[in-house]
């Protein structure tokens, strides 16, 4: 027997998930299980209870509202990247789930149970970040949204109460006019990234860069933006001269030096991905593909 | 700890049994029902030896809850042979064609391409490869698996042609 034992909660409504999480100790929920079971089986988690949430109604729907799409709680990886509705919305969510893991996993891993597993490496998170994106928690005190910006607080935490379950992540429009890319490099596909880059760019009427969007994964203690790439992109013609020096400014948000991936390997493998990331957004752009 | 009664369908029959919330569906389908063709690697879903179809779908049976597969279709390795006890294609082209040395990862490796020929009966080199990359071989260097997967959906292709 791998794990600890616990209390199995099988959930049929979030009311009933929500007590069995005010009602014990130390809950964790069961979403796709891809990256809890393996920690109850090496018994790095040792919850008093598992609240299983698989057989809630009405958590595993995909809706699409204005190139916006929003995902339940139990919308799995490999359903959002087959969603033939999510693609022609919002093409940058199938480019990004093609690098998460592998198909087994994808079969079961919700996008919903990544973000809120939180993993500094991990791909959604980053495009949620990306997006300003936000996700629905319900809790004992209610429901709310939290914007990706306030959600995300160290590898593999959030800043989520410990009665709260996350319902959906909605992930917002394209702009008009934009182009996207997700560009990751990993040691083989479907390894958390080395590092990972997010780009939606928007070319204004004149071809310079009227806005940019820019998020990574893999670089820090948490999916980040880059802000100061974004502002240096911003306002130039995009020649590669111009997202070189702007994709340098990356250096000094990699601080992650883990997984014999050391800082001077890293900011360049960032540096690089951000210049191809935009230039495939460019590109997209141009073709108004977005 | 009680125990819960599960039920499900494995291999086209019906099973039941008691098992902790705890159990892992690969123990329950090893211990069980002594159905010990998927192996357990890792634990951890990284290695897919323990791959299985759940409801249609290849998942790795080390990171599903007993209770979670309650009332669903499993299907093992020793539910891929043809209804007659013949090999399946899939089964006699891994024989033929060297697809397996140790033997150890060849279960959940056929379980896969059982279902990635379902879904894409005709795949490219480069499908076969993403399409397992979820289940490692640390003996053949994947060539001659990638070489049995491709000659068994020709195979499969020839007999659907055949049949029609
Ligand atoms: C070999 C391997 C490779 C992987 N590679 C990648 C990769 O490249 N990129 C990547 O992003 N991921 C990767 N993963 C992780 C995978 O994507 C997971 O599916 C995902 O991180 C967690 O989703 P889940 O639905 O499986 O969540 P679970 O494992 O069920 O839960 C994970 C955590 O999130 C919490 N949780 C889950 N759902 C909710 C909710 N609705 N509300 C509140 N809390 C919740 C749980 O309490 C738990 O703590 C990999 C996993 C494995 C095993
Ligand atoms: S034992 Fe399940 S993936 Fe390795
Ligand atoms: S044949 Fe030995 S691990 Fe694949």
């Amino acid at each position: 027997m791998k794990p600890a034992r616990f209390e199995y909660v099988a959930a049929k409504t979030v009311a009933e998930a929500i007590d069995a999480r005010s009602s014990f100790d130390d809950t964790v929920i069961l979403a796709g299980g891809q990256s809890l079971i393996p920690m109850l089986n090496y018994r790095v988690a040792q919850p008093d209870a598992v609240i299983d949430i698989n057989r809630v109604p009405g958590l595993d729907t995909i809706s699409v509202d204005n190139g916006a799409v929003r995902v339940g709680a139990l919308v799995r990886h490999r359903q959002l990247e087959l969603s033939a509705e999510a693609f022609a919305a919002h093409p940058l969510l199938r480019e990004a789930l093609d690098n998460v893991a592998h198909i087994p996993i994808r079969n079961r891993g919700t996008i919903c149970g990544s973000i809120a597993h939180a993993d500094a490496a991990a791909e959604m998170p980053a495009v949620l970040v990306c997006l300003d994106g936000f996700v629905t928690a319900q809790g004992s005190g209610g429901e709310r949204n939290v914007p990706a910006s306030d959600l995300f607080l160290f590898h593999m935490t959030t800043t989520l109460d410990s009665d709260e379950i996350i319902t959906s992540a909605t992930f917002p429009a394209l702009p008009k006019g934009s182009g996207y890319a997700f560009e990751e490099l990993t040691r083989r596909h479907g390894d958390y990234a080395v590092a990972g880059i997010c780009a939606v760019i928007t070319p204004g009427p004149d071809g310079n860069c009227a806005s940019a969007s820019l998020s990574a994964c893999g670089i820090a203690e948490k999916p980040v933006r880059l802000s100061a790439v974004e502002a240096a992109l911003v306002g130039t013609n995009l020649s590669d001269d111009a997202v070189s020096a702007a994709a340098a400014l990356v250096d000094d948000m990699v601080t992650n030096e883990d997984d014999g991936a050391g800082g001077r390997y890293r900011r360049q493998v960032a540096r690089t991905l951000i210049t191809r990331a935009v230039a495939k957004a460019c590109q997209r752009a141009a073709q108004g593909r977005a | 700890m009680s125990k819960m009664h599960v039920k499900m369908t494995v291999n086209g029959k019906p099973v039941e049994g008691l098992a902790e919330p705890r159990t892992l569906l690969i123990h329950f389908l090893r211990e069980d029902l002594n159905l010990t063709g998927p192996h357990i690697g890792c634990d951890t879903s990284h290695c897919g030896a323990c791959t299985v179809d759940l409801d249609g779908k290849s998942v790795k049976s080390c990171t599903v809850f007993v209770a979670q597969a309650n009332g669903a279709e499993v299907t093992t390795i020793e539910g891929i042979a043809n209804p007659d006890g013949t090999l399946h294609a899939l089964q006699e082209a891994f024989r033929e064609h060297h697809g397996l040395q140790c033997g150890f990862c060849t279960p959940g490796m056929i379980t896969r391409a059982h279902r990635l020929l379902q879904e894409n009966p005709n795949p490219t080199e480069a499908e076969i490869r993403m399409g397992i990359s979820g289940n490692l071989c640390r003996c053949t260097g994947y060539q001659n698996i990638v070489k049995s997967i491709t000659a068994a959906a020709e195979q499969l292709a020839s007999m659907k042609e055949a049949a029609e």
